[in-house]
């Protein structure tokens, strides 16, 4: 190469530089924004169940990435029963109906039960101690009014881009919601808190 | 639109409200005394929307912050800094997610398949690549959490050979294209499930992904930021635009004199040294070369995209779906034991032809898929061949622009650097 050649060679390598950074420019702000057409969202997504779905496998104890899962177990008053025989607290075989360790279903004793007039009792969830085993759930769904639910607690959650909960779930019971308003609680239709 | 009422319509209606009703009025709710108030109960954790806006709003500053302490500034330590806060809040406060690394997956499901996105996730997405277009790869330098992470263990790095490290660079382009045929496919996020770091972010995982991050980490005091250099395939994107970038940082502020001190500061192997004279070959190499050129872009093409044909029946199984399929098969040929999911799978409402039918198009848009993932595995490589075949005619020590990373370690090295911080400190 010549030296008269060199400064139209820089000058023409300069160019076509120039042309493919405009061309990956405008490429990447064409992905951005036609991946934003299926609706674009001021808001993020977090992960919810929904309750109507769920089949209390069991899982959301086991996959979720924290150590003891953010699915906990709530429970809709306006629902409930108030019953002196409580599915969801008591095992099917238990020997006595009080909250003696033998007869309480819940493995944690997450469950509070307090009596509230003759012969109606109160439960409640600790959620410090919920593991989201879903085995209350499971059975006041079954046999009861289906006052207790699971739901991703959003002060634990991650919000894993890739759920590892909704991945094992077998039933695709969990999906997305706004982040403003991030519940699916049961017996309320429209999902809002 | 609301549907017209029918009298057909609101008994069907009916009907199927019928159970729902009859399962709320097993227990009805007592009438309780006035005295008991109705416990209430806390929904925690929702997010305001102006969060998402200080992500954004971070993100951004964070990328101009680290472009100007490169480029401009010239300082390691302000990179350092600014790569420690970027790792506290984006890394340990965030806990790694949403991270642009593993957003390429959102925007190519988004893209795909028209899902509705957060702009959050677009947002993260494109701005790291568009610094790399402006400035280089200042995103690695100091915001990204996992490449800071690795960056703060790199004590004793040592050098690979290049064709070792030329051929290990091979895995983020395969990662890339499984990342995006994975995603495309809605099969899986393979950057989120197998990222090893990001269970160190949270402080929290399985012993599994903890082992992991902690072996990558003992790799990264030796091997400086194996993540980024031989798995992240979002580096690939931001490698492939900072070659074409509008600015990059230089080692030296001034001209180089060759002192070939920075030579061996990078970490990284990114820095270029000048090229010896052309030496001159006969003309029968070149087309010797050419022709094997030739050649090897069509095999290579060819080559990758059956491989990732035949490795579609496996990459399918990423997805609950075909497992599902596979297992139900077991069961009724072998009498395997049920599954949660086989159980859960017979009580819903789905027939087993249509999960067989939804497996099987899975297992054949993979396929379908693996031909355009692979020929761009292929393209890439031949690419790479081509480029390393040219003889680029360099009379300074540069940075590779596409390695480089502009963590900034070599500038104090330069002599003309040293001698630029002494007329600074004497005004």
């Amino acid at each position: 190469m010549s030296a008269a050649e060199q400064p139209a060679d820089g000058a023409r390598r300069t160019f076509l530089r120039q042309c493919l950074a405009g061309a990956a420019g405008a490429a990447v702000c064409g992905v951005g924004l036609t991946a934003l057409r299926g609706g674009a969202k001021s808001s993020s997504f977090r992960w919810q169940i929904d309750p109507a779905v769920c089949t209390q496998c069991g899982r959301c104890a086991t996959e979720c990435v924290l150590a003891i899962s953010a699915v906990k177990c709530v429970h809709n008053f306006a629902m409930c029963g108030y019953c002196n025989l409580c599915f969801g607290y008591f095992e099917s075989q238990a020997p006595r109906l009080d909250s003696g360790g033998e007869n309480q279903l819940c493995p944690t004793g997450a469950i509070r039960r307090r009596f509230v007039e003759e012969p109606y009792f109160e439960y409640t969830i600790d959620e410090e101690l919920c593991t989201g085993c879903g085995r209350c759930v499971k059975n006041c769904t079954a046999f009861g009014n289906g006052s207790l639910h699971l739901q991703v607690r959003h002060d634990l959650c991650l919000n894993c881009e890739e759920c590892a909960i909704a991945r094992g779930c077998p039933v695709s019971a969990f999906r997305r919601v706004p982040a403003a308003n991030p519940y699916l609680p049961k017996g309320r239709e429209d999902g809002r808190t | 639109m609301r549907p017209p009422f029918t009298f057909r319509r609101a008994a069907a209606a009916a009907l199927l409200k019928a159970p729902l009703a009859l399962a709320r009025e097993r227990f009805p709710k007592p009438d309780l005394s006035n005295d008991y108030a109705t416990p209430v109960s806390a929904w925690p954790g929702a997010v305001p929307v102006w969060v998402d806006w200080l992500d954004m709003g971070l993100l951004a500053g964070a990328l101009a912050a680290a472009a100007w302490l490169a480029l401009r500034r010239r300082s390691r330590t302000g990179l350092l800094m600014l790569s420690l806060a970027c790792l506290a809040y984006f890394g340990f406060w965030r806990g790694g997610c949403l991270c642009p690394v593993g957003s390429f997956q959102a925007v190519t499901e988004g893209l795909f398949c028209g899902v509705a996105l957060p702009l959050p996730t677009v947002v993260f997405f494109v701005l790291p690549l568009l610094a790399a277009l402006l400035f280089g790869r200042v995103f690695c330098a100091a915001v990204c959490p996992l490449g800071v992470l690795q960056d703060l263990v790199a004590v004793r790095p040592q050098r690979l050979a290049p064709t070792l490290s030329a051929a290990l660079q091979v895995i983020p382009v395969v990662l890339l294209a499984l990342g995006v045929l994975l995603a495309a496919t809605q099969t899986a996020y393979l950057a989120c499930r197998f990222d090893p770091l990001v269970p160190l972010l949270r402080l929290t995982g399985t012993a599994g992904g903890v082992t992991m991050g902690a072996a990558m980490l003992l790799l990264g005091v030796f091997l400086a930021r194996p993540l980024c250099r031989f798995l992240c395939p979002y580096g690939v994107l931001l490698r492939g635009l900072s070659r074409l970038s509008w600015r990059h940082v230089t080692i030296t502020p001034d001209t180089c004199v060759q002192c070939h001190l920075c030579a061996s500061s990078c970490p990284f192997e990114a820095i270029a040294a000048p090229s010896p004279e052309r030496p001159a070959e006969p003309v029968r190499t070149g087309i010797r070369r050419l022709g094997w050129l030739v050649l090897a872009v069509p095999a290579l093409v060819a080559g990758f995209a059956l491989l990732f044909t035949f490795l579609a029946p496996a990459l399918a199984r990423l997805h609950g779906d075909v497992r599902l399929s596979e297992q139900l098969r077991r069961e009724a040929v072998n009498g395997a034991p049920a599954t949660v999911e086989s159980i859960a799978f017979r009580a819903s409402s789905r027939t087993p032809e249509e999960l067989h039918d939804a497996a099987q198009k899975r297992r054949l848009a993979l396929r379908r898929g693996g031909l355009w993932a692979g020929a761009f595995v292929g393209l890439v490589l031949a690419c790479r061949l081509i480029g390393a075949s040219v003889h680029r005619q360099r009379r300074d020590y540069e940075p590779d622009r596409g390695r480089c990373l502009s963590c900034g370690r070599c500038f104090r090295y330069c002599p003309k650097e040293q001698l630029r911080l002494r007329q600074r400190a004497e005004p």
